[in-house]
């Protein structure tokens, strides 16, 4: 079917017009439009007889690009009942500048050293933007000791009960089973050497150095990191932040150092619930699994233990807690604009305070081992 | 303008909305005829919003029937509520356009989900749509974070519009726009409704608006609508519509309207 078909008239063109022209059909009517020869000269009369359900895009399309096509002495005319959308678009398209393409705007440098250049640019915005950030929460803790209002106790107590008191049923379910499979998988390889008992020290020593504080800071990460980003984020969107300004108040210290004074309390307290399951997980195994009876299980808990290794564990979660609480308010208040950047700044902030929190345990492992901790 | 004997564009019924205790709608009553102005006031918490947001089925109400073009929103089946949604277009209160979306792409949204159709036919009816209300057309390009509060209400009626839509349903789109751009959106509402025949509901605050544009106007008090016509409503001796209509405020709008 044809919605259009252009004809010869003398020194004119009679353009005939028929069939659908509702925004339904607004697809083959373009492709039409584009196959009309150019350019047009002469008076071109558009016979509107057969057309039905005439809508604004299609005739829209049919005026601009009857315009776009204007030879010498172009002139339009609509015959045969034209819809009344035909004369008010095309007062409107009279009014109306054709529309500009918009220009794209084109790198300077190319390529690879483009790129490179680039990233290294948006890396110092991003260290400077750190270091600011870094610097208004010191100024903030600096202006602690002079004024304990600065401390804002009821939202360190809100956060506190947030990210540490609801999360100790997930905190103490994951210590409980991933101790079980640490016990578990170390069972298995020692009853080879008939060392069962050394079960114990596996897991003591696995629990509290190490995978205690660890799964705590990665589920912490992710339920926190996130809430902390998000939060803030939305409030950022709605210019929330913008009224704590004008208001004389100072976002940093109501919104980011209240969150990270409250993680650095409850990250600790989680570790030691978590440490606590997980060694009651490593002596469920032992007792079901390799039959070593609880009273032994604890007998052998505490030779297996230095002095040092629930401390080598429990140290880790405070700085563990200010990277998390850092990452996830510095990311929530670089949300700007749209939804979109809200998204992609909270999965970051999630993103990068597992990956900080994993290097810093390894930094921290290299250095207890070079200072015999 | 009032044409009584066809069929309503939207038809409201006996409307209950509840949230928890507190009873928003008790029975509402609304009628709106094809080809007129319908301007919906009421006090804050009225529940003006609610009223829209039931109309567009996106509220189940606790009771009573919304009617859009003849169909019953409960009975509706899939197929009939998405030809009802592409014969409404809407703006909501804060423009609403998705922010992580720019202009142009936010009115060719609906259409390329819809109506699959070349590039160049999407670019046409973005241009068509922003001369329709009157934005320039560099402001395709742009972010809603970019545009002044006046330009994203310009922007969500493009939108709104793109589907070409009989009914138009405008939550406050005068509000927060200074007196000028205020007037000049009354006019282009004015404009679009008498060009492409346009049945408008209208929620506004905005009384000079009001006295501009609406041919009809309901007013919701104690839960249910008074409906009127301007000059008679002005009459209507209920002691908050005799106050919202004949405070200080009302009166200079209405002399300006008459003046």
């Amino acid at each position: 079917m044809n919605a259009l078909a252009l004809q010869r008239d003398g020194e004119d063109w009679r353009l005939k017009l028929s069939g659908d022209w509702s925004l339904a059909a607004m697809a083959e009517i373009q492709l039409e439009l584009e196959r009309l020869p150019g350019p047009i000269s002469g008076t071109v009369t558009c016979d509107w007889s057969g057309v039905h359900d005439a809508g604004l895009g299609p005739v829209w399309a049919l005026l601009t690009r009857l315009a776009g096509l204007a030879g010498p002495h172009f002139q339009m005319r609509h015959v045969g009942e034209p819809p009344q959308a035909v004369a008010v678009l095309e007062k409107l398209r009279a009014e109306r500048p054709p529309q500009a393409a918009a220009p794209v705007p084109t790198p300077a440098v190319h390529g690879a050293l483009g790129s490179l250049g680039r990233w290294t640019v948006v890396q110092g915005i991003e260290a400077r933007g750190v270091l600011e950030f870094l610097g208004r929460i010191a100024a903030v803790l600096g202006r602690i000791p002079g004024r304990s209002s600065a401390l804002r106790f009821p939202s360190i107590a809100r956060h506190v009960y947030e990210t540490g008191v609801t999360a100790v049923p997930i905190v103490a379910l994951i210590a409980f089973l991933i101790s079980v499979v640490v016990a578990y998988l170390g069972a298995q390889q020692l009853s080879k050497f008939g060392a069962n008992i050394f079960v114990v020290d596996l897991v003591t020593i696995a629990v509290l150095r190490e995978l205690g504080v660890l799964l705590t800071a990665i589920i912490v990460a992710g339920r926190s990191g996130s809430a902390f980003a998000a939060e803030i984020g939305v409030m950022q969107l709605n210019e929330e932040t913008d009224a704590l300004r004008a208001m004389g108040l100072n976002p940093i210290e109501l919104l980011v150092v209240p969150r990270v004074l409250a993680l650095v309390i409850a990250l600790p307290l989680l570790t030691v619930i978590a440490d606590a399951m997980g060694l009651a997980g490593g002596a469920l195994l032992s007792l079901v699994d390799l039959h070593i009876p609880t009273a032994q299980f604890s007998t052998r808990l505490r030779e297996a233990l230095s002095p040092t290794t629930f401390w080598a564990g429990l140290v880790k979660a405070p700085v563990f807690a200010v990277l998390i609480g850092m990452v996830g308010t510095y990311r929530g208040m670089q949300v700007r604009e749209s939804a979109r950047e809200l998204g992609r700044l909270t999965t970051m902030a999630v993103v990068q305070s597992i990956f900080l929190v994993i290097l810093a345990d390894a930094l921290f492992a290299v250095l207890f081992m070079q200072i015999g901790f | 303008m009032i044409e009584p004997s066809s069929r309503p564009m939207v038809r409201v019924r006996g409307l209950v909305s509840r949230f928890g205790a507190q009873v928003v709608h008790d029975g509402l009553d609304m009628t709106v005829w094809p080809n007129e102005i319908f301007g919906v006031v009421g006090g804050s918490g009225a529940g003006k919003s609610v009223l829209l947001r039931t109309i567009l089925g996106l509220r189940e109400p606790q009771g009573g029937s919304v009617e859009l073009d003849g169909v019953d929103l409960r009975t509706a089946t899939r197929a009939e509520r998405t030809a009802l949604v592409h014969r409404c277009g809407v703006t909501f209160q804060n423009g609403a356009l998705i922010s992580s979306l720019t202009v142009a792409q936010n009115i060719e949204l609906p259409l390329r989900e819809y109506h699959p159709m070349p590039p160049q036919a999407l670019d046409s009816l973005v241009h068509l749509n922003l001369s329709l209300v009157g934005l320039a057309a560099d402001a395709a390009g742009k972010y809603p974070t970019q545009l002044s509060g006046g330009m994203v209400k310009r922007a969500a009626l493009a939108r709104a519009l793109g589907m070409e839509p009989k009914l138009l349903l405008l939550d406050e789109p005068t509000s927060g726009l200074d007196p000028i751009s205020a007037a000049a959106f009354d006019e282009l509402m004015l404009y679009l409704h008498s060009q492409l025949k346009l049945t408008v509901v209208m929620i506004t605050h905005d009384l000079d608006s009001l006295f501009r544009t609406c041919d009809r106007v309901g007013v919701i008090v104690d839960g249910r609508m008074v409906t009127d016509t301007l000059a008679g409503i002005l009459q209507n001796p209920h002691p908050w519509i005799r106050q919202y209509f004949h405070g200080p405020r009302a009166r200079a709008a209405q002399q300006q309207a008459h003046g």
